[in-house]
């Protein structure tokens, strides 16, 4: 209670009571409606499912009807507040757009025409289909995409039914590379939530990572509190983004040169020998040959490649090594941008390992998480010969989840296996892989395409069968065991009911497992019951969880000078600033720049991002925050915009170097991004005709996505190799 | 007497247009009306730019032109915390308020009457923070008393560089926004 | 440069201000005719010459009363919480011109009526009954000297009141720095006096014609015959033209401040002189509006041309023009 002084507080409670007193004759009625007075108020915690940072909530129900959700004050994650997301996640129940009945395909796939038909049916179909994959090529060449903890139970009927392959494109087309990039170096990745110790940085480095607009929300709430707390920001972005809005250096990096960057500032570090020597000869492993490996980089070779000056690179080094070890270089999360990524993933991992940043206050903590055993399910079939085919001869040596573009193409290929049948969960591939003409195409090859989904995305659109889930207001899912800063285990629960018949997909995958003939893998009757099951085998109790939402661990110590015994698991057993394992499989074993594509002349390189109101693609057509963004812009630098003659407001399409061509979208003529590229947010211009809210409205950086270069460590696809021409409206 | 006021630290406000959302879920604001919003102001030339990113939302002014010319007394000052608030039942919808405020701050509610930010009066009045307020992810954003001395948002504004909007207005805004430095 | 972005989209309000259609200009348009009607009809009065069968002023009551009626309705067409436009009336806020005039409407009615039953008309289509009625108290009237100047100063005050007031109205708004202005209030009485005239010398030469028809046999035939065209005609242009040389010389003042003060005010005032309405304001207001009838009454007043219902039916246009143009430019002005 800062609000007011205690003298203040008592006079206001007056105030209160005197409003009491004359009630709604003061306020009167439609006041009183709209500033929410009056209504039985019933409290609700669960936890967010806008993004998958899965931030504790408290859902308020007014005479039945949802009225706000906000932060759970006991949860790690949000400490009592959401992001605005969050905020508006309730937007996704009374979305008229929504998905309502299961819907099978009446026509030519793609056409979005549908039968409305019972969850029987669906379903039924839906088993059918995939008992005949089964009996045709065998179970493993019915694969699935999901993201998110919702997908749990359905990869658990699929596992029963004998798939192998399940993928998410948060490894090939998000942290994928960044995450291989710090296990190479030490042993271990960044983890989502990252074990990122933003609060606590003295300085914090931002490459790319654009804090503030990627809402994350744990992370942008400790952002500010650096920022408050006068922590150095250093922020590299071609774009000038809010971060670098609250930077004390701000360099305007050229794309695709952050490699040359990055050893140039460790050149200055070991040169001027302001990197932790201590924990470096500690911990380091091939130390002398990466010193010498980067005698070369001075920052005056890295001058011409990158656009920034010796003195700023000299400058910037050295704030770095004069905070360091709260010296917190941001792994970044979507790292999939040019191909290299594993390797500029490494050079931040290994920059990082020279300002000793990692298990230390101020750099990356060691998370931990609660004891929870999972449900005594029957064993799954035993796994046949064929392997996964994502990743045939590990091809991609250090992937180390199953690659969704891998699974595409041996769909295209039928090779080393065809695969004839994709169900989906919570993921649009239309939007979240690059070169959408291939996911049709692969989608064309199936026998069965089955989609769950909340809303008709464009995947969807591409179905067989649409499965309309209820959202996470009107849920449960499985419990969220989080590996964090703090341990605690949460609770997913309905607030509301499911307005028309879309159902949980708990009770989906139950459904469909039974029409399998697997119902022995469905021991429990309801959800209840297997989360009950679950707590009490902990020792937890549900009740407590259902009334608070969270139960949190015990506090351990999470740095190394707190006590966490230093341990990485390398071969080396020490942080490799040289890889034995990266020379093994014939790459460099230290990070190697090399210069991106030149931009062609007339064009621009397409770079995209987050805003802060929209998760990908899959909020444009919640009501409450298409209200506060409902299409997005090119930003392209102001006198660029000039001499093409647009201003900030124009219509223009944009085509890229494979011809293809957008929907029509704004112009943001600003000061605030380099000439030679633009930038947009990701998950517009949808095509789907059912999200009517949100149908062409800007432009989709997935559909002009159509070239992506594949990165060789672990197959992510970087994706910031398209080029854009602005094409002028005739008007 | 005392007087409301907010104060928001655009050295720390991302933008995130939280404020705004929680606003309209609060306060039922209706679909396409904001009574809050974020106002991104840039100066200079790349690469060397400033950027102000701010909440704005009416300013509860002193000296209010949207109740002086009010015909029926719906815009009112609120007893506590010099607060200016319409009151629906008295307003006829003549948008003489919408028109007299330089912040465009007001706009007619679908239903007819002037509408605009309440300072959440109804939760102030109970003790909790506006909704905007207790949201922001930031904590950028403050809330009390300026004729408190003791209260946060005096003593931020003792210490920390600020400004109102359009101070020549003459208005004498209630809203304040920390700068840098 | 200075770039500025708000996702504010607020209707009525983003990206610039235009909260009032087309009501509020007619109802200033109308309430500025009445304003004008009320002086003259007033004046006329007071000067004692109330023979009805003399001119065209004993008509303006009768008229203001059609006009300020409509007026009030479609002030009321605007309101957008109509259920509740009686609170006007249980309160005064002295602040408020909205208020000022709330009033000054209601005490203006009973004043036109009064001075209409001054001059009541002949026949009227039916109802003679009330007729007869209203002759009786005519009669009443017009016996009572005192009486009468009482109702002509009634008229008089009523409608400088009205006239000053509906530019006052938007005068106080300082929010908008086109209307910040307290000269408003000139202008709009006199832009008000110079429509009320024309629409006068309008009726005037109306009823020169030969009104024909079953309509105008019952209702305008009977009215036409009162009126005396030449006599109300000629003073009608004289005090025209006068109106419209100071209505200028006010607008020109108006502007001349505006540009002279802060920038803000200047770029409002370009709005009109040089912006988005600089194309409406130069050719409706100044060309149509206020030259081409001073000229084409300075050359009637001297003889050397026809009188024609022109230069009345372009200062009406101008009028109007005025108050459409004032209303939608300024709510674009903005600090
Ligand atoms: N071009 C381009 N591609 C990208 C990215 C980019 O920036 N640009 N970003 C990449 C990154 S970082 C990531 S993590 C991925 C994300 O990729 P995805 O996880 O596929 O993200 P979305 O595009 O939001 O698609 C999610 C789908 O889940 C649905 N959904 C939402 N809530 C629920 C629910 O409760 N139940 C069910 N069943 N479905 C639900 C949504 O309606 C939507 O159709 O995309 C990657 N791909
Ligand atoms: N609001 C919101 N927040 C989100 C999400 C969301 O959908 N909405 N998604 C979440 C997820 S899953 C992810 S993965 C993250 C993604 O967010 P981030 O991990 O921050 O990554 P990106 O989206 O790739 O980063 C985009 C930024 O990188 C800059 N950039 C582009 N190319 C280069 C380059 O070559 N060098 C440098 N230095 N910078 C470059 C762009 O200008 C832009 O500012 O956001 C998370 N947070
Ligand atoms: S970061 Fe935002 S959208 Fe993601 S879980 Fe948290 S509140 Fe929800
Ligand atoms: S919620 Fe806070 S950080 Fe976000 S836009 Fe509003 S004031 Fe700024
Ligand atoms: S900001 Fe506008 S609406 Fe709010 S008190 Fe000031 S003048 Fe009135
Ligand atoms: S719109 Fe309502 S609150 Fe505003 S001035 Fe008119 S009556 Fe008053
Ligand atoms: S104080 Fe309340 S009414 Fe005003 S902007 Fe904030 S949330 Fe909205
Ligand atoms: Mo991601």
């Amino acid at each position: 209670m800062n609000l007011f002084s205690r003298r203040r507080f008592l006079r206001i409670t007056a105030g209160t009571l005197a409003a009491a007193g004359l009630g709604p004759a003061l306020l009167g009625g439609p006041r009183a409606r709209a500033a929410g007075l009056g209504g039985a108020l019933q409290t609700i915690p669960t936890f967010c499912d806008i993004c998958f940072w899965k931030c504790g909530a408290v859902a308020t129900v007014r005479d039945g009807k949802l009225w706000k959700i906000e932060g759970n004050p006991k949860d790690p994650l949000s400490q009592g507040r959401l992001c605005p997301r969050g905020t508006g996640g309730i937007g996704a129940t009374f979305d008229p757009d929504r998905l309502r009945r299961p819907l099978l395909r009446a026509k030519v796939r793609g056409e979005e025409q549908w039968n409305v038909v019972s969850w029987d049916e669906a379903l039924g179909f839906t088993a059918e289909k995939m008992k005949k994959i089964a009996a045709e090529y065998g179970p493993e060449a019915m694969g699935m995409f999901s993201h998110g903890l919702g997908g749990n139970f359905l990869k658990h009927t699929l596992k029963a039914y004998g798939a192998v392959n399940f993928a998410a494109p948060s490894f090939a087309q998000c942290r994928g590379p960044r995450d291989v990039g710090f296990r190479l170096t030490f042993g271990d990745d960044p983890g989502s939530p990252e074990r990122t110790d933003i609060a606590h940085a003295k300085c914090l480095v931002l490459i790319g990572s654009h804090l503030g607009e990627n809402m994350h929300n744990t992370q942008v709430q400790e952002f500010a509190q650096a920022v408050a707390n006068g922590c150095t920001v250093i922020v590299a972005d071609p774009r000038f983004s809010v971060a670098a809005s609250k930077a004390k250096h701000y360099l305007p990096v050229k794309p695709g040169t952050d490699i040359a960057l990055l050893l140039a500032w460790m050149h200055v570090l070991v040169k001027e020998k302001l990197y932790d020597v201590e924990y470096v000869t500690k911990h380091g492993y091939g130390f002398e040959q990466f010193a010498a490996y980067l005698e070369p980089f001075t920052p005056e070779w890295a001058y011409p490649e990158t656009g920034i000056s010796p003195d700023v690179i000299r400058e910037t080094a050295r704030e770095m090594g004069r905070h360091h070890p709260a010296t917190l270089v941001h792994p970044g999360r979507h790292s999939t941008w040019y191909g290299d990524d594993t390797q500029r993933s490494r050079a931040v991992a290994l920059l990082n390992a020279l300002l000793g940043s990692w298990g230390r206050e101020g750099g990356f903590y060691i998370p931990s998480s609660m004891e929870l055993p999972g449900y005594p399910y029957p064993a799954y079939p035993p796994k046949g010969e064929k392997g996964k085919v994502d990743n045939p001869g590990k091809k991609y040596p250090f992937a180390h989840e199953a690659i969704s573009t891998g699974i595409r193409e041996a769909t295209i290929t039928g090779a080393p296996y065809p695969i004839k049948g994709w169900l989906t969960y919570a993921v649009n591939l239309m939007y979240a892989l690059p070169n959408q003409a291939e996911t049709i195409k692969a989608i064309e090859a199936l026998d069965l395409l089955a989609v769950v989904d909340v809303i008709p995305s464009e995947t969807a659109g591409w179905a067989d069968v649409v499965l309309p889930e209820a959202t996470y207001l009107e849920r449960h899912d499985d419990l969220n065991v989080e590996l964090f800063r703090d341990s605690f285990i949460a609770l997913r629960q309905p607030v509301v009911p499911a307005p028309d018949e879309q159902k949980p997909n708990w009770w989906i995958a139950k459904e469909l497992a039974t029409k399998l003939g697997l119902e022995r893998y469905y021991p429990w009757k309801d959800i209840e019951e297997y989360l009950g099951h679950r707590l009490a085998k902990g020792g937890y109790s549900f009740d407590e969880l259902k009334k608070n939402g969270i139960i949190l661990g015990p506090k351990v110590p999470r740095t190394y000078e707190e006590g966490v015994e230093p341990t990485f698991e390398t071969p080396s057993k020490k942080i490799e600033f040289y890889s034995t394992q990266l020379q093994e499989k014939g790459f460099d074993p230290i990070p190697k720049y090399t210069p991106p594509d030149p931009v062609p002349r007339g064009t621009f390189r397409l770079l995209t991002g987050r805003a802060p109101t929209h998760s990908f693609s899959r909020t444009q057509t919640n009501p409450l925050l298409h209200d506060v963004m409902s299409e997005n812009e090119v930003w392209l630098n102001a006198k660029e915009a000039k001499r093409l003659g647009v201003k900030s407001g124009d219509k223009v399409r944009l085509k890229n170097q494979d011809g293809v061509v957008s929907e029509l979208v704004k112009v943001k003529a600003t000061e605030r991004i380099r000439p030679d590229c633009v930038f947009m947010v990701h998950g517009f211009g949808h095509t789907s005709k059912g999200l009517k809210r949100a149908y062409r409205k800007g432009a989709s950086d997935s559909q002009l996505q159509t070239r992506y270069r594949t990165d060789p460590l672990m197959g992510g696809t970087g994706m910031s190799m398209n080029f854009v021409s602005v094409e002028l409206e005739p008007s | 007497m005392s007087r409301l006021a907010m104060v928001i630290d655009t050295a720390l406000c991302v933008g995130c247009s939280d404020c705004v959302v929680a606003c309209k879920t609060e306060n039922n604001v209706p679909e396409g009306y904001c009574r809050d919003w974020i106002t991104e102001s840039v100066r200079g030339e790349f690469p060397t730019v400033g950027l102000e990113i701010r909440s704005e939302r009416c300013n509860h002014c002193t000296d209010a032109p949207c109740v002086s010319c009010c015909p029926t007394g719906a815009s009112h000052v609120h007893d506590f915390g010099g607060v200016v608030l319409v009151e629906h039942d008295k307003c006829i919808g003549c948008k003489a308020c919408i028109a007299a405020c330089p912040y465009d701050a007001r706009f007619g509610n679908p239903e007819g009457y002037a509408d605009k930010c309440t300072f959440c009066i109804h939760r102030v009045e109970k003790g909790l923070l506006p909704a905007c307020v207790s949201v922001c992810p930031t904590h950028c954003m403050h809330f009390g008393d300026l004729e408190d001395p003791e209260s946060e948002v005096s003593k931020l504004l003792h210490s920390r560089p600020n400004h109102t909007l359009l101070p020549e207005a003459g208005t004498k805004p209630n809203v304040y926004y920390l700068t840098k430095g | 440069m200075l770039e500025l972005s708000s996702n504010r989209h607020n209707p009525g309000i983003d990206p610039a201000l235009h909260a009032w259609g087309w009501e509020i200009p007619v109802y200033l348009f109308l309430g500025g005719m009445v304003a004008g009607l009320l002086v003259l009809g007033g004046f006329h009065i007071l000067k004692g010459r109330n023979d009805p069968h003399a001119e065209a002023y004993p008509w303006a009551p009768m008229l203001g009363v059609v006009l300020l009626s409509a007026g009030m309705g479609t002030l009321f067409l605007d309101l957008s919480h109509k259920l509740y436009v009686w609170r006007l009336y249980l309160t005064f806020q002295p602040t408020s011109p909205m208020s000022w005039g709330a009033w000054i409407l209601l005490l203006v009615y009973p004043a036109l009526l009064l001075a209409a039953l001054l001059h009541p008309p002949e026949t009227v289509p039916f109802g003679d009954a009330v007729l007869a009625r209203a002759k009786v108290w005519s009669r009443w009237l017009r016996m009572r000297p005192r009486l009468v100047q009482a109702i002509g100063a009634a008229n008089l005050l009523g409608g400088v009141s009205l006239g000053i007031y509906t530019g006052i109205l938007l005068g106080s708004l300082g929010a908008r720095p086109l209307w910040n202005s307290a000269i408003l209030g000139p202008l709009f009485l006199f832009s008000g006096l110079s429509t009320a005239a024309a629409a006068l010398h309008l009726l005037s030469m109306l009823s020169k014609r030969q009104v024909k028809g079953q309509f105008g046999d019952a209702l305008l035939g009977g009215f036409f015959k009162l009126l005396d065209p030449k006599a109300g005609g000629e003073a009608m242009l004289r005090a025209d033209t006068s109106f419209l040389t100071i209505e200028l010389g006010i607008m020109a003042l108006w502007l001349l401040g505006l540009l002279t003060a802060t920038s803000v005010h200047r770029e409002a005032a370009a709005l009109l002189l040089s912006g988005d309405y600089a194309p409406a304001f130069w050719a409706l207001v100044i060309i149509t509006g206020i030259l081409t009838p001073l000229f084409i009454q300075t050359a009637e007043l001297s003889g050397k041309i026809r009188h024609t219902a022109a230069p009345a039916v372009l200062v009406i246009i101008g009028g109007f023009a005025l108050r459409w143009i004032l209303v939608s430019a300024g709510q674009t002005s903005h600090w």
